[in-house]
């Protein structure tokens, strides 16, 4: 029981992460709006985020600006990554919301099986 | 050679992305230039990668540039050794190829020749990287300008295979991510050689490792296309421009597989393979379904562009077999079918596009007939698609007798057997195709203003005499709409390419042989 506890208080961040990448999956795959598979693949995105940030926490440590005597440190590293990997997400976001609206003045659906209905795919 | 070469092949592309729409403020027509003449450029500078990696040169096998001059472990390095320089050189031809292709054929706007500049920016900096967190930021730049680059047909369903790309794509690298994460959290470092002597250190049985394997594994098995992850594919290659086709299908996939070779046995190593079977059985057994039901489903489809994008499912199951079955021997076909493949696929695709606007041809029985009328271009999508069966002598009977040879080096006999049946398979396709286009007689319902329609059937000898001579090259095809010569001229340069490297094996294996060294030590 403590085990389970010692889990929950320490580690409640990284099944976060699970849970949110797993619901923005399932929701870019289950959902039929092409809008909201968007946003599924951005909470999806937005959970590895977590998991990076998370892995750079440590208790008490400082900003990585270095002075004398004022360490210990968070690493710098995983918190540049989450950051190109946002302006990356950004710009998907953009496309495919670009795309989305191409398909829309086209067919005038957003509906993704709609869609495959009209197109005949497989 | 200074090491300045690997970053100027990655900037130059991606700086020369911005010139075409700037100029296009106050010039016409200035895109195509721009871009003809950084595509040449960077084929030059990844000829002289090649060359300096060449053991014809002298100097060192492998160079290293440290970006901004920040020591390996903590800046970003660029690495060009005879793998990634054999790769920067397909990407250089193909890129020029397809530029003279796209002279005439468009889509001709600025941001064509701006996107085209910088997917072949992101390919050179996949191919060239040695960190793997950089390996991503290039891998979503290749699939951002991919979608984009897909959706620029006028066809409205272009749109549809774009944004299916999109969020297969996007998971795919999204799942790279999460890998390259689990290996940052287990080592900490990004630097390729650093993590690999890292994991070693670790172990390679440890969860977090191969959790980080499987991630990787399956992100590069959505970007790469392979069976139950392909379903993007098609449609992408289908409903995308001509010369899109051609340079995605040539370059786009085949760099991700390069990238998972890199991986695999760069970072992760050969013996990450011999400690987990397991990893090793399931993914040859997913390459040999890919092997088999590509096939199967090339044999299905009746439209042309779609039978050569499943076929390319089945090629890239091969590579994967290739990767699993921990052989030299394997391996190095892996790398000649990579190259083969590409050129192969480009030509098949260019070829295709000019049939498809000489004379609206887009399925199988469309093509009734057609080499009596394109003798040229139809002449060379047969050697392509020969070269894709394996006969000899192309490139691709090199790379499928190697990764077979592997196979049974190394006793697995099922996966030289998946082989065998998918070479009977795609022989069926591909047999299909050359039957309607040398013997079916054109459908009597042919509504095309042709002239010489009613010639054909007389005399077709007599036509085929003066079309097929060697001094007019596309004589054979203007008499519908008229196609621009250069782009019969690249299809069959690229066509007589594939045969012209079956010659090639020895320049590969000395290419190859310090890398491989170190995969296999």
């Amino acid at each position: 029981m403590t085990d389970f506890l010692g889990v929950v208080t320490t580690r409640h961040a990284y099944a976060l992460f699970v849970l949110v990448s797993a619901i923005g999956l399932y929701m870019m795959i289950a959902n039929e709006n092409l809008v909201k598979k968007i946003i599924g693949l951005n909470m999806f995105q937005t959970g590895i985020f977590l998991f990076f940030v998370t892995s750079a926490y440590r208790i008490g440590g400082a900003a990585p600006i270095v002075e004398h005597g004022a360490g210990p440190y968070v690493s710098p590293l995983p918190q540049v990554i989450v950051l190109t990997a946002i302006v990356v997400g950004i710009s998907l976001t953009a496309v495919g919301l670009a795309l989305t609206i191409r398909l829309y003045s086209a067919y005038g659906t957003l509906r993704a099986d709609a869609l495959r209905e009209v197109i005949g795919d497989e | 050679m200074s090491d300045a070469v690997l970053p100027l092949l990655i900037a130059l592309p991606l700086l020369a992305a911005i010139f075409p729409p700037l100029l296009g403020l106050r010039f016409d027509q200035t895109g195509w230039p721009v871009a003809m003449a950084t595509a040449l450029l960077v084929a030059v500078l990844a000829g002289r990668l090649a060359w300096a990696v060449s053991p014809g040169s002298g100097g060192p096998r492998r160079f290293v540039h440290e970006l901004a001059g920040y020591p390996a472990p903590y800046g970003i390095e660029l690495v060009g050794d005879g793998l990634s320089a054999i790769l920067a050189l397909l990407i250089g031809v193909v890129a020029v190829a397809v530029l003279v292709y796209a002279r005439t054929t468009g889509p001709d706007s600025d941001a064509f020749y701006s996107g085209l500049l910088l997917l072949t920016g992101g390919l050179l900096g996949m191919t060239l990287t040695g960190d793997l967190f950089n390996l991503f930021v290039f891998l979503e730049i290749v699939g951002l300008v991919s979608y984009a680059l897909i959706a620029s047909s006028d066809d409205p369903r272009a749109a549809y295979g774009a944004l299916k790309y999109l969020f297969l794509g996007t998971a795919g690298a999204s799942f790279y991510l999460i890998g390259v994460g689990y290996a940052f959290v287990a080592t900490g470092t990004l630097n390729m050689r650093d993590m690999a002597a890292e994991l070693a250190a670790l172990g390679y049985s440890d969860p977090l490792v191969q959790a980080s394997f499987g991630f990787i594994l399956i992100g590069f098995m959505l970007k790469i296309a392979i069976f139950p992850l392909h379903t993007w594919q098609p449609d992408a290659y289908t409903y995308a421009p001509d010369t899109v086709s051609a340079f995605i299908s040539a370059l786009v996939s085949t760099t991700a597989a390069y990238a998972l070779i890199r991986i695999a046995y760069d970072v992760f190593t050969v013996q990450f393979f011999a400690a987990n079977p397991l990893i090793t059985d399931a993914v040859l057994l997913v390459a040999s379904v890919s092997i088999v039901v590509g096939s199967l489903l090339a044999l299905l489809q009746t439209e042309l562009k779609r039978i050569f994008a499943y076929s390319s499912v089945a090629q890239f199951g091969m590579i994967l077999a290739a990767i699993a079955l921990q052989s030299e021997t394997a391996l190095f076909g892996a790398v000649i079918h990579l190259v083969g493949h590409g050129l192969m696929k480009a030509t098949l695709f260019m070829g295709a596009g000019v049939l498809a606007s000489a004379y609206g041809a887009h399925t199988v029985a469309d093509y009734a007939g057609l080499a009596k009328r394109a003798p040229i271009t139809g002449g060379m999508m047969a050697i392509a698609g020969l070269a894709l069966v394996g006969i000899p002598p192309s490139v691709g009977t090199l790379g499928k007798w190697f990764i077979a040879l592997g196979a049974v080096e190394e006793g697995s006999l099922g996966v030289a057997a998946v082989i065998f049946v998918s070479t009977l398979l795609t022989l069926t396709y591909i047999g299909r195709l050359l039957e309607t286009l040398y013997f079916n007689q054109p459908a009597a319902t042919d509504d095309d203003p042709g002239v010489t329609d009613s010639v054909d059937d007389v005399d077709d000898g007599a036509s085929m005499v003066a079309d097929g001579g060697d001094s007019s090259t596309a004589t054979g095809i203007d008499d519908i709409a008229p196609v621009a010569t250069e782009r019969v001229v690249v299809v069959v340069v690229l066509a007589l390419s594939t045969v012209a490297l079956f010659g090639a094996a020895g320049l590969f294996a000395e290419l190859l042989d310090p890398v491989f060294g170190r995969f296999f030590q």
